[in-house]
């Protein structure tokens, strides 16, 4: 009798709680200790004056002072150049990367082989192990092209666009690969270039996924921290990454207020992409990437 | 790019010929938009590339003028071949990776045999120029030149009066006479293009101005004008003599001789040495001294254990906890799943870097959240203490990471087909032996590379550490500033940033060693996967 009635959905009392409800329990502990520190930092932005101490009580008080006083800071400096950075490399990431996964995929040539092979090795390697030489290297152009070196914005923009390539390229080979032929072959009959191909037949296809690898280089550049610390040393110039962390790791807590607002504020953008994202980043966690 | 076409309204009245669809004709006859793009952007690449060019030849950074030439002849033969189709797709990118993945790795290579850093910055030439200004003092017995400190644009300039006529220079530019300039009681007062400085304005950039050195020419040798009050100049001359057909140095006041040594330095007979030095090669100096140098062998010891520890526990933790809520919440009955699937992933949802700041303010040993709320009050240093401050990074990635693994093994189990775990509950198998025998073995094929990548990633975690705890507390008595919490990876940043002496060539032979690491695991776990058959 009793295996009957397991089958049955409603169970109660302690069955429940043997079978269901502890886990409930284990869900309820484990919320609280995921939403604690964001509560707290929440929290801790509406406190003006904030100290470390001041903060401990949340939600003590309710006041948007430090929003307003992160604008007398530079925040917004720091949050434009983050954006822009982003983007610029985003779209340099999709357009690049999309571009060589079209000619791996379409395209028959000699070093096709060796070339994919060669850029599965170079992926092995994060760009940012050699943060020591991208710093030397910047130091070197910036004598040519000051644009490019040292505490430029462009500069880290174009050393983020060098470790594209690398990452992306295989992740769209695949899905070019599932685009059929066919539609090439047509198209080319009817007499389109192999541009009108790439641009109007093949980038439409695969229009969600350059969205996909776009918003993730987007996601991963905010949050890269290394090399835009090596590279961007004048505060009108940083990235939020790299202000924040000045804000953050003050060691005197004169800064929390502040920075608490700035995180909150940091971390929207990316929170709302993440959920929006998130069954197209569970996909993209099992091809292999991993987020910053 | 192509849409440009819809965006003219077709005025055209009936009269006028259709316009011509995009054919087959060159590009000779007909322009097309594209063309047009291509034309204007590989003219604004070739345009940047001769500038860029220009400027190198005058700096003299030869490999920068090859890479150049170089480039610009690939670019510009690619895009107007008809041969060279799948080139037209992989140069751009292609361009970026060579310069800034390919050639810094082989940079990273390259400054890791050298003595690259502080004290050996530049070359030979610089590091002479170098010397002999660092060496000049008053000349014995020289007059005193009237002064007058100038400001142009922010940069500070000296006028002179010497022997009747006016010079005026500045750090960068050598004495040049200057005829127009006006002069008062033996003073100059004004010169055209620069603002004299008043006595105010001199107090406030005093210390600017005491260390300025402006030069007869730009031969060091020829000796420069400094100032101790802004109102008198001394001319200074260096000391130490070069000769370049003997390659030495020589002291004018004790005729010592020094002359260059393998490490990149000056050296006299006794010993003494003369800095900067230059650039050289030093073959594995930099790779043999973590372990030879004492001061540095035991912290480095024990950096290295701690990154493998590091990112061994906090896979096995995150997966652990992970895979635990997996099976937890892998179950109908639950009402509100995907309540609780949205919020559990939250902490993956935020960037890290923000996170772990957050954590840092938390585990506040005197006034964090932690201590203060929920342990009311008690005074635990959290990263202060060397074993601490490890358990709390390992428990900050624990928060930071478990959401990840949750959310892969969740997707990993519901692949596992329900029927074979059915027919395994049949023969007879607990919970306890379904899992073991079946679940993890099954989950572990899809789930093993990402436990592969996930150590890989841990292994690099800077933002983590540099963030929470930034590698303290410092070890005592090292030769840089490395603490029990720093990784490979930070403790590279230490010795190239962070330490009093910055040695990128001591840096770069580490990155090697995290190089040589990575491409190991790498290498295991490709031959897992085989990823590379199916190219």
């Amino acid at each position: 009798m009793a295996r009957t009635e397991l089958e049955t959905p409603a169970l109660r009392g302690r069955r429940w709680w043997a079978e269901v409800g502890w886990r409930h329990v284990v869900g309820w502990v484990m919320i609280l200790i995921c939403v604690l520190p964001l509560v707290y930092v929440f929290s801790a932005s509406l406190n003006p004056g904030g100290t470390l101490t001041g903060s401990n009580k949340l939600f003590r008080t309710f006041d948007l002072q430090n929003y307003s006083e992160l604008f007398a800071e530079g925040y917004q400096d720091w949050f434009v150049n983050s954006i822009i950075i982003c983007t610029v490399a985003a779209l340099g990431t999709v357009l690049m990367g999309a571009a060589a996964a079209y000619a791996f995929s379409r395209f028959r040539f000699q070093g096709r082989h060796g070339g994919l092979t060669a850029l599965l090795i170079v992926q092995m390697f994060p760009q940012m192990l050699a943060f020591v030489a991208i710093f030397l290297i910047l130091l070197s152009i910036g004598d040519v092209f000051p644009a490019l070196g040292l505490n430029s914005r462009l500069g880290l923009t174009a050393v983020y666009l060098g470790g594209a390539l690398g990452v992306n390229t295989f992740l769209m080979y695949g899905f070019f690969n599932t685009v059929p032929r066919e539609l090439d072959e047509a198209a080319k009959i009817d007499g389109a270039s192999h541009a009108q191909i790439f641009w109007k037949i093949i980038l439409r296809l695969v229009a969600p996924i350059l969205a996909v690898v776009g918003l993730l280089s987007f996601i991963g550049t905010w949050s890269e921290f290394l090399v835009a610390k090596v590279v961007l040393q004048r505060q009108e110039e940083f990235t939020l990454a790299v202000g924040l962390y000045y804000w953050g790791s003050d060691e005197r807590n004169a800064q929390w207020g502040l920075f608490a607002a700035g995180a909150v504020l940091a971390a929207i953008p990316v929170v709302v992409l993440f959920l929006f994202l998130q069954k197209w980043i569970v996909s993209g966690l099992t091809a292999g990437s991993v987020k910053g | 790019m192509t849409d440009q076409k819809i965006e003219a309204p077709p005025v055209t009245p009936d009269t006028a010929p259709p316009r011509r669809v995009r054919g087959d004709d060159s590009h000779a006859r007909n322009f097309s938009a594209g063309f047009v793009v291509k034309l204007v952007l590989v003219g604004l690449v070739d345009a940047l590339g001769v500038y860029g060019i220009l400027t190198a030849l005058a700096v003299q950074s030869w490999a920068i003028v090859a890479f150049l030439v170089l480039a610009l002849v690939v670019v510009n033969w690619v895009y107007f071949s008809r041969r060279a189709v799948p080139g037209k797709y992989l140069v751009p990118g292609l361009l970026f990776l060579l310069v800034y993945q390919l050639f810094v790795m082989a940079y990273t290579g390259y400054v890791a045999f050298t003595n690259y850093g502080d004290g050996h910055n530049s070359d030979k030439a610089d590091a002479i120029e170098a010397i002999s200004i660092q060496n000049e003092t008053r000349v014995e017995g020289s007059p005193t030149l009237p002064l007058t400190v100038l400001n142009q644009d922010g940069e500070l300039g000296f006028a002179i009066v010497q022997d009747g006529d006016v010079q005026v220079g500045s750090a960068e530019e050598p004495f040049a006479p200057a005829d127009d300039a006006t002069v008062e009681g033996g003073k100059v007062t004004a010169v055209p293009g620069w603002e004299v400085l008043g006595f105010a304005q001199i107090a406030q950039q005093q210390d600017a101005i005491t260390t300025l050195r402006v030069p007869f020419s730009d031969d060091p040798s020829e000796g420069s004008v400094r100032t101790q009050d802004g109102s008198t100049g001394y001319v200074y001359e260096s000391t130490l003599e070069y000769d370049a057909a003997t390659d030495t140095f020589t002291d004018a006041a004790t005729g010592e001789t020094y002359t260059p040594a393998d490490s990149g330095n000056f050296v006299s007979e006794d010993g003494d040495v003369l800095t900067p030095g230059w650039r050289v090669g030093v073959g594995f100096d930099n790779f043999t001294k973590v372990f030879t140098d004492s001061r540095l062998a035991g912290p480095f010891a024990q950096i290295t254990v701690w990154t493998f520890a590091f990112a061994f526990l906090s896979v096995l933790t995150t997966f652990a906890l992970g895979l635990f809520l997996a099976i937890v919440f892998n179950d109908n009955r639950i009402r509100g799943r995907k309540i609780y699937r949205s919020l559990l992933i939250l902490p993956y949802a935020v960037p890290g870097f923000l996170s772990a700041l957050v954590w840092r303010g938390m585990l506040n040993a005197r006034f964090g959240f932690i201590n203060e709320v929920l342990l009311g009050g008690a005074d635990i240093n959290w990263l202060g203490n060397p074993w601490l401050a490890k358990l709390s990074i390992l428990g900050v990635n624990l928060w930071l990471g478990f959401p990840y693994m949750f959310l892969v093994c969740t997707g990993a189990l519901q692949s596992i087909p329900a029927d074979t775990i059915e027919a395994a509950r049949i023969d007879g198998a607990g919970t306890w032996r379904v899992f073991r025998a079946m679940t993890l073995p099954l989950l572990m094929i899809s789930v093993a590379p990402l436990l592969i990548a996930s150590f890989a990633f841990n292994f690099n975690n800077f933002t983590l550490i540099y963030m929470l705890t930034g590698g303290g507390p410092n070890f005592v008595g090292t030769p840089v500033v490395v603490g029990h919490t720093d990784i490979l990876i930070s403790m590279v940043y230490a010795v190239a940033f962070e330490s009093g002496n910055k040695q990128y060539g001591l840096a770069s032979a580490l990155s090697i060693l995290i190089f040589l690491i990575v491409g190991l695991i790498s290498f295991f776990s490709f031959r897992r996967t085989r990823t590379l058959e199916e190219i």
